[in-house]
């Protein structure tokens, strides 16, 4: 890794950790929540990011795996708590509240589910791309809605936190640990799998397809590793929210949280290792902020922006880093 | 019988979305732009319809004010915002356009509130019709069905046959070229946008003449209107209106047809669940198969 690409990277994460701790600290719980969310967002920006940031694979329904990673959560601390299997065919199956437990099962759930949609939608490229992957989130937005025996479109809560090993989930500053650790390992993860040949190739074909094929490289194999790790790494995310609000809806599944998703990226700076995080950080700030100001927070929200896209096509990090890479 | 009016609820459907989805794919093939936003324009068409129809008491001016407010808007927006995003890629057009949905959406909220508008229909239209076979069908919903097909009708005459929509089909195949030989590519731009942007705000003023006029009306339908567009393949009129009569009809005669055919071998209320659970899934199916065997949709010529 380069020094100029990982101190700004590590900066940004580091000062996410300083908030939460000060804020703990100093008795304001509700701003460690905060921090907590814009972890798991970016996260979920951080695993679509590997797609759309060096993929450019422009994932347009990336709240389908969040919101399979919520689900499962959702799913699984439900039957838990009604001592009820989950599946009793073809091996049965129960609920449990081990979040250890429970990752593996959302990490499988959405890595399977971004195997099937990524191996369909990289038929298609450009808009149909976006608008294929766009449909498939759709399919799961309204399978959700309308089956159910999950809560439908009421959504499912689930009472108490799942449990992590020798941790305290119900305080604020313990959750936010979890939720960061799972951050920072997937960024180092991320960067090392972005330097290495299959990132190297990936971003190479990205950028002229053409010649990768012609140096014996697949780009359909190259586009869904990265779609299925991107969808994987949305799912951690998505179980994450699940247990941050002890609820799920359809509204995960929605399209705008897979707008929302991208906006983190963009935001951020398209392609930025950190960028998602400082994407998710300023969008919580401002609703955080404007909010109480004005019920209509969302319009100037929507102004900024249009602003940073006309004027800051490199999103936030582009811009504080002008003229460097990273 | 129940078939029958059935199979014009999916007509009427379909040519509504063929409304929205016209205009989609026209900004689409000719500037290559996707817009999100599309939807806000059926938004602005719908609450202008609301507002002059409850200030003049006449439902036709309200119609012809959806027409000009949304075309005006679009107009607005394509000089101020759109224009600058054709030479970006993709992924900017995505997010500029979302971010104007957020502003139109809370902008629309500032001025009308949260609360649902209604509008009256005029009473010509406000009855039912005897269908020839004994089929009684609002009247109103087989206006929508007509007006959509006069649409239909003068857009292909529009594009095929006069002198702006050779200018049209030229800048779609060759921008620089149509721009060598004088023509003002801006303005043409801007045009165009404001056609696609009108229909959407006509669509926008008759459905919400049938439903209610709210905020965030116009998101299920944009999404709709964008299947439409990638069945039909990007650009293609003709294609924007197969894909609206396909999706129209499949959506409609789905939901009406698969709780029945699943209560056939099911118990009643599971039935029911997963009749309708398919049912709402069943356009995007749709869409996705046709994606697999054709990746540009049934007329795209290219991606």
């Amino acid at each position: 890794m380069r020094f100029t690409g990982a101190l700004p990277n590590a900066a940004i994460f580091v000062a996410l950790v300083a908030v939460a701790v000060v804020a703990d600290r100093s008795g304001n719980p509700y701003i460690v929540t905060l921090a907590t969310k814009v972890a798991i967002f970016g996260l979920a920006g951080v695993g679509l990011n590997l797609a759309l940031g060096y993929g450019g694979l422009v994932s347009f329904g990336h709240a389908a795996f969040f919101g399979l990673g919520g689900y499962v959560t959702a799913i699984l601390a439900s039957h838990a708590a009604s001592a009820t299997p989950v599946a009793t065919v073809p091996f049965t199956m129960m609920g449990t509240n081990e979040m250890l437990a429970i990752w593996p099962v959302a990490l499988l759930v959405s890595g399977l589910a971004a195997l099937v949609i990524g191996a369909l939608s990289l038929r298609t490229t450009g808009v149909y791309f976006i608008m294929v992957t766009l449909a498939f989130a759709q399919m799961l937005y309204y399978f959700a809605v309308s089956w159910p025996a999950y809560g439908g479109e009421d959504g499912l809560s689930f009472y108490v936190r799942n449990s992590f090993p020798g941790a305290n989930i119900f305080a604020p500053l313990q959750f936010f640990a979890i939720c960061a650790a799972a951050l920072g390992v997937t960024m180092i993860l991320v960067a090392l799998l972005t330097q290495s040949r299959f990132g190297l190739a990936l971003r190479a074909a990205k950028q002229n397809e053409a010649r990768v094929i012609a140096s014996g490289v697949r780009p359909f194999a190259l586009r869904l590793t990265a779609f299925v790790l991107s969808g994987m790494v949305a799912g951690l995310a998505g179980a994450l929210f699940a247990d941050l609000n002890r609820f799920v809806s359809p509204a995960m599944l929605s399209w705008h949280m897979s707008g929302e998703i991208m906006v983190f990226v963009i935001l951020g700076g398209v392609g930025r290792l950190a960028g998602p995080i400082a994407g998710a950080a300023v969008f919580i700030a401002l609703e955080y902020l404007l909010g109480p100001v004005s019920d209509h927070w969302q319009a100037l929200l929507g102004l900024l922006l249009i602003l940073i896209v006309l004027f800051a096509p490199g999103g936030l990090m582009g811009l504080a880093l002008r003229g460097r890479h990273g | 019988m129940l078939l029958a009016e059935q199979v014009l609820n999916g007509l009427q459907y379909g040519m509504m979305l063929f409304l929205m989805a016209a205009g989609l794919t026209l900004v689409f093939g000719v500037m290559g732009l996707i817009n999100l936003a599309h939807g806000s324009l059926y938004m602005a068409g719908a609450f202008a319809c609301a507002a002059v129809a409850a200030a003049t008491g006449s439902f036709w001016l309200g119609l012809a004010a959806s027409l000009a407010a949304a075309a005006a808007l679009g107009a607005l927006v394509e000089v101020v915002v759109i224009r600058r995003l054709y030479a970006r890629d993709h992924l900017d057009q995505v997010l500029a356009t979302f971010a104007l949905i957020l502003v139109f959406s809370e902008g629309t909220r500032w001025l009308f509130g949260s609360f649902p508008l209604y509008l009256s229909l005029p009473p010509v239209l406000s009855g039912a019709v005897t269908l020839p076979g004994g089929l009684v069908y609002p009247a109103f919903r087989l206006a929508i069905i007509a007006i959509g097909a006069l649409v239909a009708v003068g857009l292909f005459w529009l594009i095929g046959r006069t002198r702006l929509g050779i200018r049209i089909r030229a800048g779609e195949a060759d921008r620089e070229m149509i721009a060598a030989l004088g023509v003002d590519i801006a303005r043409l731009y801007t045009l165009v946008f404001a056609l696609g942007a009108a229909l959407a705000g006509l669509a926008g003023a008759l459905v919400g003449s049938v439903q209610s006029v709210q905020v965030g009306m116009g998101e299920p339908v944009l999404i709709l209107a964008f299947v439409t567009v990638v069945i039909g393949g990007i650009g293609s009129i003709k294609g924007a209106l197969v894909g609206a009569l396909l999706v129209g009809m499949t959506d409609t005669l789905g939901k009406a047809l698969l709780p029945t055919f699943f209560a056939g071998f099911m118990e009643a209320s599971a039935a029911t669940s997963v009749g309708s659970a398919l049912a709402s899934m069943l356009i995007y199916v749709l869409m996705a198969v046709v994606l697999v065997v054709r990746p540009t949709g049934l007329y795209g010529a290219r991606a």
